[in-house]
C-alpha cells in the first residue's frame, strides 16, 4: 500500500448509522477524498449531505460532474446515477442501467477507481442486503489497492459484507468503533 | 459486470474510437472516458468476443455489428415523465407561454427510444396546444429512433409511468393513452403525430432549425467539458431568443461562453435565453 489518495465507502441498508458515528471521529486533517457511495431512494437529494454534515467539520458536498477530488472533502455520489471516476481524477455521472438492482452502484465507483488510483486506494464497503461491491472490491485487488469491509457481525445487514468476505481476499475486518481510526491513521502511511 | 480483472485496456478504448471516427465517421473522442470503457468492456464480454483482434475487426467490417455496437456503447436509458416536478413546470409555466406563439418547435436532442417526446405529446394535447405544435426528437442512433417509431413501451413501466404522470400533474386516466397489447402498451397515433424523429448527431452535426424550447437531459454527462461547450453552442444558435434550454438534474450553463445569456428559473434545470 502507497500512500492513499482516495478513500471509498460502499454501502446500503444499514449503513447510514455507521457513517454518523464515524464521520464525527475523522481528522479534520485528511490528506485524501473520503466518496460515499450509498444507495437510497430517488428524489431525496438534498437531504443526506445536509446530515452528515451536521456531523463533521470536513467540508461535504453532493458530487458536480466534471469536478476534480480534492483532499479533504467528502463527496457523496448523487442518487439515481451511477458514479464514476476518470484517469484525470474527476467525477463523471452516467445514467446507463441498474447494476445489481441499484443506481448508483458500488461496483461502478469501485472498478473505475481501482482503475485509476490503483495502490493508492482504499475501499470499505458497509452493511447491506445485496452484493453490489463485492465484484468492485475484487478490482479493487486486482489493481493492488486495499478492500475492506464492516465486520459483518456489527452489521445491521450482515450480507454485503458477508459476501465480500467469502468471495474477495479482504485486507481489513473492521467493527464500527475502529473505522475512524483506520482512516485517520492512513494519513501517517 | 462479472469481471475479476479488466478485458478493455485504455489503449484499446483509443483504438476503438479512432476506427469508428476513420472508417464510419462516428466521433466519441470527445466522450468521457470512464463510462465508454464500461460500455465497451460490458459488450465485450455480454458478446463472448474471443480476442480483442477479433472484437475490433467486427466493429470495422461487420456493417451489423457495428451498429450493434453504436447501440451498445451509448446509454439509453430512458423513462416518461422522469423527474415529475420538471414535466410539472413545463405543463403549468413553459408550454402555458409557448401556447402564445402560432407554432411551437421543440427539440429533443438525444432522445433515445422516445420516452419524453412521448411525455411532452401528451401535455400538449392536454395544454390542447398539440395540433400547432411540432417536436424534433432526435438521436445519432437510428436503431433507438426506429424503436421510439413504433409508439410501444414496455407493458411492465406503465404503473411506474403513470404514477410519474401523476406526480407530474397529470389529471387523466394514464391507461386512455394506450392499448395494452401482450407485453406492450401502444400508444394513440395521435401523440406520434407531431413527432419528427430523424438522426442528427450532436458531435459533428450542425442547427437545422430554431425553437423555443430544446430538451437534452442526462447527455452532456457522457460528454467531457469541451464537447459540452461546443454541444452548449449548438443549442444557442438553435434557440430563439427568450427560448428555454432544459439539462439534467446534474447538468448546468455555468462555466461555459453561453452561461452570460442564460437566466436559470427558480428550482429548475431549465434556463431562459435573454436579449
Amino acid at each position: 500500500m502507497k500512500k492513499c489518495e482516495a478513500f471509498i465507502i460502499g454501502g446500503s441498508a444499514g449503513s447510514l448509522e455507521v457513517l454518523l458515528k464515524v464521520l464525527p471521529l475523522i481528522d479534520p486533517a485528511i490528506t485524501f477524498p473520503i466518496v460515499i457511495v450509498i444507495h437510497r431512494k430517488h428524489g431525496t437529494d438534498s437531504l443526506l449531505p445536509d446530515l452528515l454534515s451536521s456531523r463533521t467539520t470536513l467540508r461535504v458536498k453532493e458530487v458536480d460532474e466534471k469536478e476534480v477530488l480534492a483532499a479533504g472533502t467528502i463527496y457523496i455520489a448523487p442518487s439515481d446515477y451511477h458514479l464514476l471516476i476518470e484517469q484525470d481524477h474527476t467525477f463523471s455521472l452516467d445514467y446507463s442501467e441498474k447494476i445489481n438492482y441499484s443506481r448508483p452502484s458500488i461496483d461502478a465507483t469501485f472498478q473505475t477507481a481501482a482503475e485509476v488510483y490503483k495502490d493508492k486506494l482504499v475501499c470499505l464497503l458497509l452493511s447491506g442486503s445485496n452484493s453490489d461491491g463485492v465484484n468492485g472490491l475484487k478490482m479493487v485487488k486486482f489493481w493492488n489497492g486495499l478492500a475492506t469491509i464492516q465486520d459483518p457481525e456489527t452489521a445491521q445487514v450482515a450480507y454485503m459484507p458477508a459476501q465480500a468476505k467469502l468471495l474477495v481476499k479482504i485486507d481489513r475486518v473492521l467493527r464500527i468503533e475502529d473505522v475512524a481510526e483506520f482512516i485517520n491513521s492512513l494519513n501517517f502511511i | 459486470m462479472n469481471l475479476d480483472a479488466p478485458v478493455i485496456s485504455d489503449e484499446q478504448v483509443e483504438i476503438l474510437l479512432s476506427d469508428l471516427l476513420e472508417q464510419y465517421g462516428y466521433d466519441f473522442t470527445g466522450y468521457s472516458r470512464a463510462s465508454l470503457k464500461r460500455r465497451i468492456t460490458r459488450l465485450y464480454s455480454l458478446d463472448k468476443a474471443l480476442s480483442f483482434a477479433e472484437f475490433r475487426y467486427k466493429v470495422n467490417n461487420d456493417s451489423a455489428y457495428f451498429k450493434r455496437f453504436v447501440e451498445q456503447i451509448t446509454v439509453n436509458v430512458t423513462e416518461m415523465f422522469r423527474d415529475p416536478q420538471f414535466f410539472k413546470t413545463l405543463r403549468d409555466e413553459i408550454l402555458p407561454k409557448l401556447g402564445t406563439y402560432p407554432l411551437i418547435r421543440i427539440w429533443i436532442a438525444g432522445c433515445s427510444t422516445g420516452e419524453e417526446a412521448y411525455s411532452i405529446s401528451i401535455i400538449l394535447k392536454e395544454l390542447n396546444l398539440l395540433h400547432k405544435s411540432l417536436i424534433y426528437a432526435t438521436d445519432l442512433n437510428p436503431a433507438v429512433l426506429e424503436k421510439a417509431g413504433l409508439s410501444m413501451f414496455a407493458m411492465s413501466q406503465m404503473k411506474q409511468y403513470s404514477e410519474n404522470y401523476i406526480l407530474s400533474g397529470g389529471i387523466k386516466d394514464f391507461s386512455s393513452y394506450y392499448t395494452a397489447n401482450y407485453s406492450l402498451a401502444k400508444f394513440d397515433s395521435e401523440l406520434k403525430s407531431k413527432i419528427i424523429f430523424s438522426t442528427h448527431n450532436l458531435v459533428s452535426d450542425h442547427s437545422f432549425n430554431e425553437f423555443q424550447l430544446i430538451l437534452c437531459r442526462n447527455v452532456l454527462i457522457y460528454f467531457d467539458r469541451e464537447l459540452q461547450h461546443q454541444v452548449l453552442d449548438l443549442f444557442d444558435e438553435s434557440l430563439e431568443d427568450l427560448g428555454y434550454l432544459a439539462l439534467g438534474t446534474k447538468e448546468t450553463v455555468d462555466f461555459s461562453g453561453i452561461s452570460k445569456k442564460y437566466k436559470r428559473l427558480q428550482g429548475n434545470k431549465i434556463w431562459r435565453k435573454t436579449t
